[in-house]
């Protein structure tokens, strides 16, 4: 557990109310960070043609879910006992939120194990997995970063984030075009570079989980709610 | 007398060497520093009931309130939240002058309830408490029956001519209160011996029965049970479309729950006044939220 006179939830004159707050917090970034392995695992899955590992993905994605539920019913344990307000109630409410994120990005980690067993099976030569890597370390790298913003409430980095996104769509948008000239070049590589579109858009989606937890921490940090705004919008709520 | 001195801050108030007085300096993050009479947030309003501007409050040598000023809306239910002592009570009790009573009490600034000065030698103070009137933290029925506490204000202001207009007035005000279902069989028993809440509520019937424009609550819920104070709050959300209320809670809950705007008192300066949901999901100052949150207070 983090050094309370370091942590803002830390300093309420009810210890036990730190203690449930920096719990919540700790164990948020636990799953991250589960999470955040879940992903780089199902990757070097898929390109090491590494079935067993893939398998182990899968399995392991039981206990992400689990780490929600439990999650989710601290923060309403909080809510109900504390009734928190203004930052504590922020960080509450984010994290259910953000749990929902993280839920998800371990539900397409468990997409990508699916079809690292499936394209393993099959035993071809690889196709567009260079850009299943390129794109996979950037998102990660967002989702690492994300997850390091929130611990730190770093609302500056969690723009960083926000602008990142653009980039990823554009990485996606370039990986689509090539998998397609693929396609085009000889129709027997269809199926197999279908499969690897959808690896694609999951960890497309992984990167838009991270946006999301960024904006989450933008939220608790200052306080106002930079969904569905432009990044232009959330940079002048975070200079304030 | 140096109430009006603007730009202090408390740190140096606290060891002031002219007046030689101590407020005491609670736990509070140390580079906090308020300046006196500099209130965040959204203190004024348009057309309001009360104008209240530079208010100070001294109990002898003691100031309890700090160059406050304030406006309170009509139809508005605001409320006073602060730690204990932090004048929030003082500066409700000048709203109808219940600290004339209090002789070492010196009141400076201007308060203004409809463009008319309440601290004015002219002012009737007995009309003033008519038209803004109070309930207390402790139901204090008098011992009376139920229909003579109600019955009270109206026959003292000679509101009724005849005993079925005072009848109209006790039914109309026990029904305002919520109380009137449990009441009509019973109006001529004891007031004292009905429950806590059905008294806190027979308080508010009896202070609605006399047609005030504000009503000042001072902790009206701290003495009754959570069905009770969900009562007078469900009563506070129906009267506010007649009145304006004032309401002073240690139940930031309650605050949360039943008011427009919130006012945080700290130390006798007024240091933040915001709607309420902004209040308690972002407030704009370090002590309101360090006081919401339960960091100190």
């Amino acid at each position: 557990m983090p050094d309370k006179k370091d942590d803002v939830y830390g300093d309420h004159i009810s210890h036990t109310f730190n203690d449930e707050l920096m719990n919540l917090k700790s164990e948020f970034l636990e799953m991250g960070g589960l999470v955040e392995s879940q992903v780089d695992r199902a990757i070097t899955a898929l390109v090491d043609n590494d079935g067993h590992l893939a398998d182990e993905v899968r399995a392991t994605d039981k206990k992400v879910d689990k780490m929600e539920i439990e999650l989710d019913e601290e923060a309403t344990l909080i809510l109900a006992r504390r009734q928190p307000t203004a930052r504590d109630l922020r960080l509450v409410v984010a994290v259910i939120k953000m749990v929902s994120d993280l839920e998800r990005v371990g539900d397409e980690a468990k997409k990508i194990a699916k079809f690292a067993i499936k394209l393993s099976e099959e035993g071809q030569a690889p196709r567009g997995y260079v850009e299943v890597r390129h794109i996979g370390n950037h998102v990660l790298a967002m989702l690492h970063d994300a997850l390091d913003a929130f611990a730190r409430l770093d609302s500056e980095q969690a723009l960083r984030i926000m602008k990142e996104d653009k980039r990823v769509d554009e990485e996606y948008q370039a990986a689509t075009r090539t998998l397609l000239t693929f396609m085009m070049e000889d129709t027997r590589n269809i199926s197999r570079c279908m499969s690897v579109m959808w690896i694609l858009r999951a960890l497309e989606r992984v990167g838009d989980h991270a946006c999301n937890i960024a904006e989450n921490v933008i939220f608790m940090v200052k306080g106002e709610d930079v969904r569905h705004t432009p990044v232009e919008e959330a940079e002048k709520v975070v200079g304030r | 007398m140096n109430t009006m001195n603007p730009k202090i801050s408390s740190e140096a108030d606290g060891q002031s060497v002219e007046s030689g007085e101590a407020v005491p300096l609670r736990e509070q993050p140390e580079e906090t520093i308020i300046e006196e009479g500099k209130t965040v947030g959204k203190p004024f309003a348009d057309n309001p009931k009360f104008k209240l501007r530079n208010v100070s409050v001294a109990y002898g040598k003691d100031r309890a309130i700090k160059d406050i000023s304030l406006d309170i809306g009509r139809n508005e239910v605001i409320s006073f939240i602060g730690p204990s002592g932090c004048g929030k009570s003082t500066f409700l009790r000048c709203l109808n002058r219940m600290n004339d009573s209090i002789d070492i009490c010196r009141i400076t600034g201007q308060l203004m309830l409809e463009d008319e000065d309440i601290y004015s030698s002219k002012r009737d103070v007995v009309e003033l408490r008519a038209r803004v009137g109070m309930v207390f933290q402790k139901p204090n029925p008098f011992p009376k029956s139920i229909y003579d506490n109600v019955a009270y204000g109206p026959r003292i202001h000679g509101l009724a001519n005849r005993k079925s207009e005072l009848d109209d007035i006790v039914e109309n005000s026990l029904r305002k209160a919520g109380l009137w279902n449990e009441a009509k069989d019973r109006l001529d028993s004891v007031a004292t011996g009905m429950s806590g809440g059905q008294q806190q509520r027979l308080c508010i019937a009896r202070a609605i029965a006399v047609s005030p424009e504000v009503i000042l609550m001072d902790e009206p819920c701290s003495a009754l049970d959570p069905i009770a104070t969900a009562r007078v709050e469900e009563l506070i959300s129906e009267m506010s479309e007649s009145y304006t209320i004032v309401i002073v809670t240690h139940s930031m809950q309650q605050a949360a729950r039943v008011s427009h705007r919130t006012a945080y008192f700290h130390l006798g300066h007024l240091v933040e006044v915001n709607e309420t949901n902004k209040v308690f999901t972002s407030p704009e100052h370090d002590l309101t939220e360090s006081y919401i949150t339960g960091r100190f207070g």
